[in-house]
């Protein structure tokens, strides 16, 4: 299929539709909302739900109503918004129930701005809402990816009977880039014995509610710890860049890890032995990519739009601390090139 | 001939019957049921069969056939 | 007079409730609609959390248990997928008028095609008692122990006076304090769903049901409050009734 020019957020969007998505609840808020904008003409064309509603809180529980039935549903907000998403995520996860949420990333807690920003790292990995959870994140670093993550979002959604979320940010929602769109597919909302329909005849009573009152607190432990431990071992996704012979590895996902790879490229011209490990999903994070690196590695630098460095934790995690790591949090602009450099030069020296 | 039938293992002894029985049919039985609550009895020959006590039974006890 | 449970009625499951309550008779209404209309297999029951949520228990329906406040927002999300179901969301007035409120207007405005079945009992039932927005004037709660004070907390929320005047296919509110008015409700609840059939629109009916426990109240007075109070305050009728489309 040919080529087309296409703004992140609504390859995403068309990508959803292309997935067989067929039900969008959501309210506006900068940098997403091309996402609903984009879906409150096209979602008429291909036959399916689209609702502005009332606020995020009723986005994210029409959803729910629609994503128990077996429809494939999105629901897409940034920042303030996202946190008010919290409350459905957490029912979607106590409930065995998949949907996809994207996260349009912007800057800040409480307000912030509307420019990119990769804040929402810890919300998105560790369970925003209340309760024992984490869900599949997804981390888009291109418009293609946008697109191409949208689609295998919801596949990833209905193999676990668990929400994923997608982690863009405002750089990627906004810019355009030439994108291959996947092929248009239906979804039958009857393909799951799960989902609540009108009875069939002499069909039993079918009762979506908290999984853990229906086989018990015992029986959830084991389901629940099963679950995570298939989709950690299953479900790491990442991208190595020249980590084989690198003695810095640098760690950075979606914008930043653009500019990450750019820092590469220039590193390994000066003859610095420079790497990259680009996570593609947030949580499981690829912990995988990590175990594959030699001892060669001095250190490692987590470049991240947080000031806090909150990805770092998780490199850390992987490496099982063996190996220092440091942090290049930016806020409000991009990461330069320049600093992933000097940084570089300081953790050579230091190490 | 219409018949009450009762289903005292679910009666919680809430009295909502006897107090809408037309008729003073419906009194307590002096025992306690399965749910641990005093039960009600039913004074057939008072009955009417009007279906008070199944309307205001929160616990479907009351039946007429 | 025949009356026999009616068959969407489970009477070998746990009837969670406490004696006295009108959940009970509550969901004896409505399984007797669905069977009258003859839609047993279709209806898609949307439960809140707290009381009303052992209806998932007490009804043979298909069901769906949604979050505190978010029973009627969740059923039109299962209404749009599901458009062939009969839905029925069933929160109490704590969820449906206090922190649901946003959906239930939202939900109105767009006359989504779902019945939502409100019971109100004037207090949060299920975490022991507290003040609701149906508490009345002078009513003694957990969290009002002096008595709800208008000039402090407002007054009760009345829905016939804020939906009435939308475009919204009904609007009717029963009570189950006596057996003329329990039949009355069970009406007003066949009516909403053959309305829902219709392709009419969003319907909402409320029920004034007892919640002797945290009135602090016997089964028996509760009901006296009932005629006495709660029906002085909240009007029983039809305030919308709109035809098919």
């Amino acid at each position: 299929m040919a080529k087309v020019l296409m703004k992140g957020n609504e390859a995403f969007a068309e990508a959803c539709l292309r997935a067989g998505c067929r039900f969008f609840s959501g309210y506006p808020i900068t940098p997403q909302t091309e996402i609903l904008e984009y879906m409150s003409w096209r979602m008429a064309e291909v036959g399916g739900q689209f609702i502005q509603t009332e606020s995020e809180v009723a986005g994210i529980n029409m959803l729910f109503g629609a994503a128990c039935c077996g429809a494939r549903a999105l629901t897409t907000s940034s920042g303030p918004g996202f946190s008010l998403k919290q409350e459905g995520i957490s029912y979607l996860c106590g409930n065995d129930i998949p949907a996809v949420i994207a996260d349009v990333m912007r800057i800040g807690s409480g307000l912030g701005d509307i420019f990119q920003g990769q804040g929402d790292y810890w919300q998105l990995t560790r369970g925003g809402g209340h309760g024992d959870y984490r869900t599949i994140v997804l981390a888009p670093a291109s418009v293609q990816e946008n697109a191409d993550l949208a689609y295998q979002a919801f596949d990833l959604a209905e193999k676990y009977r668990h929400p994923v979320l997608v982690g863009s940010d405002a750089a990627i929602g906004q810019m355009v880039e030439p994108v291959e769109l996947p092929e248009m597919k239906e979804h039958d909302i009857n393909t799951y014995d799960w989902a609540i329909a009108p009875r069939k005849e002499g069909e039993e009573q079918k009762v979506i509610w908290n999984t853990y009152y229906t086989i018990g607190a015992d029986a959830y432990m084991e389901y629940l710890k099963d679950k995570y431990a298939r989709m950690e071992a299953e479900e790491q996704r990442w991208e190595s860049v020249q980590t084989e012979d690198a003695e810095v590895v640098l760690v950075a996902y979606g914008i930043s890890s653009r500019i990450s790879k750019a820092a590469v490229k220039k590193a390994r011209a000066q003859g610095i032995k420079l790497g990259l490990i680009r996570p593609i999903t947030l949580w499981p994070f690829p912990r995988k990519a990590f175990d594959a690196l030699g001892d060669q590695v001095k250190g490692f630098l987590s470049v991240e739009m947080s000031i806090l460095g909150q990805m770092a934790d998780d490199v850390k995690l992987a490496i099982d601390n063996r190996r220092p790591v440091e942090v290049y949090g930016e806020f409000a602009n991009v990461p330069s090139e320049d600093v992933i450099l000097e940084r570089v030069q300081g953790i050579l020296k230091k190490y | 001939m219409a018949k009450i039938k009762l289903s005292t293992e679910r009666c919680k002894g809430c009295f909502l019957c006897m107090s809408v029985c037309p008729k003073g049919a419906i009194s307590p039985a002096g025992v306690l049921g399965e749910k641990g609550y005093e039960i009600i009895k039913v004074d057939e020959e008072k009955c009417i069969q009007c279906g008070s006590c199944f309307r205001m039974c929160p616990d479907y006890v009351f039946e007429i056939e | 007079m025949k009356c026999i449970v009616p068959n969407g009625v489970n009477t070998e499951a746990h009837i969670g409730w406490c004696p006295g309550c009108g959940h009970g008779i509550v969901c004896r209404l409505v399984a007797e609609a669905a069977q009258e209309l003859g839609i047993e297999e279709k209806i898609i029951m949307v439960e809140d959390v707290a009381c009303g949520e052992f209806a998932q228990n007490v009804l043979k329906y298909n069901s769906v248990g949604a979050a505190h406040g978010r029973p009627i927002i969740t059923a039109a999300g299962v209404k749009r997928v599901r458009p062939d179901a009969v839905v029925i969301a069933h929160p109490g007035d704590g969820s449906a008028y206090s922190i649901g409120m946003e959906s239930t207007i939202h939900c109105a405005l767009r006359n989504e095609n779902i019945l939502a079945l409100v019971v109100n009992n004037s207090v949060f039932g299920m975490t022991g008692g507290q003040m609701s927005p149906e508490t009345l004037p002078g009513m003694k709660t957990t969290s009002s122990p002096a008595g709800r004070d208008p000039e402090k907390n407002g007054n009760p929320f009345d829905v016939t006076k804020t939906l009435a005047q939308f475009d919204i296919a009904y609007l009717a509110r029963g009570a189950v304090d006596s057996p003329a008015n329990v039949i009355k409700t069970g009406k007003m609840i066949k009516k909403a769903l053959q309305k829902q059939l219709n392709g009419e629109g969003f319907c909402l009916v409320e029920v004034l049901s007892p919640c002797p426990t945290n009135w602090n109240k016997t089964p028996v007075d509760a009901l006296k409050f009932m005629k006495e109070q709660q029906e002085k305050y909240f009007e029983l009728g039809e305030f919308v009734d709109k035809g098919g489309k």
